[in-house]
């Protein structure tokens, strides 16, 4: 299995290819439907963005709450299309990368292709394991949205499968 | 008539919201092994030993399955013998639900529909209550998350649909839902009844241990005639492809109105959450 310690490049992205399994090491971003929201307004009234997104990945997550002894608390992507009406919008400023779930749409498909990007799909449902393979977490932005607030995690071996590459192949045939 | 203090009514809700959120149900997990040694594509084999392999996590460590740890929906069986003592019953559920989602570290997953306001407690848990014989109490847990509930659906056909519109529309449901509900999935229908009524069929449905197809031949044939058809997709877990888009599909019954034919689908992810004591 391919091991990939981000943050992504050009690089490493081309060598992507749908349906494959690969596992993540470095600094992700949380973050879904109300920060995502949020993210897109700012980009539209010309506001600064919290964080930086150029060459980043962003996971379409929200946890649950942290139990004692653990780094952060079971956490598992949620739907990536829910988020496909902001996404265009956020790879045209750099982002790089997104995990999620589910199929995007064509729209976002073609700015995947456009801006180099590539996206990867998380097991939904193995929230436990995926809670494991995360050594830090800090809550960046948007901390009144409790879960749904932007943090910055380090994963080390976060089991991920490329979804939709960067030429545009998917994995989901619907 | 027997007494019985709503106290012991919050104690058992609490533990139970915990329990069927991080500890996956022997059915289901046997289903999951099962499929194991059918599936031949190396990506849905990675997926099932990854998804069994955090039930195991989970179940050890006590954290949740998935982190959609859902609304509570909560089935009761109250006997007409069985006098609640102490306090409201409602409230009594709502303080379970609240201190089960607190302390087991649950997702507060619960909002206003319109201003999307965080109700802060997972309350108000969506309680189905039926009063039969006895003097036992029987309580139901069923957490259910959005990835699966928003992929539900209802069909009001005409007669003329028959059988055969029944089970399009379950397969309709299945196809349109793709990857969403987190598949492999476990199939709820509901058929007949009114409106309200079957889509509460499909939700009990999914209550049936994974398996064990109903009591009548021609509705269990029903059930694994859908479950073939629903394999033959291709969609398979998680819907990368394979043979094992569904463990299960259970179907409930109710007579209807001689102009119509109700079909409700629910579906369950993987998860497939619900854990029961009787007190």
């Amino acid at each position: 299995m391919k091991h990939i310690v981000l943050p992504l490049n050009p690089e490493i992205i081309q060598t992507l290819h749908a349906g494959e399994e690969v596992l993540l090491t470095g600094w992700i971003y949380t973050g879904r439907d109300a920060a995502h929201q949020r993210l897109f307004e700012a980009l539209q009234s010309g506001e600064d963005l919290p964080i930086d997104l150029k060459g980043q990945i962003i996971y379409y997550a929200g946890p649950a709450p942290t139990p004692p002894g653990h780094v952060i608390g079971s956490i598992g992507p949620t739907t990536s299309g829910r988020m496909d009406p902001y996404t265009p919008a956020l790879l045209a400023v750099g982002l790089k990368g997104m995990i999620g779930k589910g199929k995007r749409s064509q729209t976002v498909i073609d700015a995947i292709k456009k801006q180099g990007a590539v996206y990867f799909a998380a097991l939904g449902g193995a929230a436990a394991l995926q809670a494991k393979t995360v050594k830090q977490v800090e809550v960046i932005a948007y901390a009144d949205l409790a879960t749904e607030a932007i943090r910055r995690l380090y994963v080390e071996d976060m089991p991920v499968i490329v979804a939709t590459d960067t030429y545009g192949v998917s994995i989901y045939h619907e | 008539m027997r007494e019985l203090s709503v106290e012991k009514i919050t104690a058992v809700i609490a533990a139970l919201c915990i329990e069927a959120n991080t500890d996956l149900g022997c059915d289901v997990e046997n289903a999951m092994q099962q499929a194991l040694l059918r599936e031949e594509l190396p990506l849905a084999r990675s997926v099932l030993q990854r998804l069994l392999e955090n039930a195991e996590i989970a179940r050890n460590e006590k954290l949740a399955i998935c982190q959609d740890t859902g609304m509570a929906v909560i089935f009761v069986d109250l006997g007409q013998d069985l006098h609640l003592t102490g306090g409201d019953f409602v409230t009594a559920v709502n303080e379970g639900v609240r201190i089960g989602y607190r302390e087991g570290f649950l997702r507060k997953s619960v909002a206003h529909p319109i201003s999307r306001k965080n109700t802060g407690d997972n309350t108000p848990a969506v309680i189905h209550l039926r009063l039969v014989p006895g003097e036992q109490i029987s309580l139901t847990v069923a957490p259910k998350g959005f990835g699966s509930e928003n992929m539900g659906a209802l069909y009001m056909l005409t007669p003329a649909a028959g059988l055969a519109g029944v089970k399009q529309a379950v397969i309709d449901t299945v196809k349109k839902a793709g990857s969403n509900a987190c598949p492999p999935l476990v199939v709820g229908v509901g058929i007949g009844g009114t409106m309200e009524q079957v889509t509460l069929l499909a939700k009990r449905a999914l209550l049936r241990e994974v398996g064990v197809f109903h009591a009548e031949p021609e509705m269990a044939h029903l059930e694994q005639e859908l479950l073939c058809e629903i394999n033959q997709l291709g969609i398979g877990p998680q819907g990368f492809g394979g043979k094992t888009t569904a463990l299960h599909v259970a179907v409930e019954w109710s007579p209807t109105h001689i102009a119509g034919l109700p079909v409700a689908v629910n579906l369950n992810c993987h998860v497939a959450r619900h854990r029961t004591r009787i007190l």
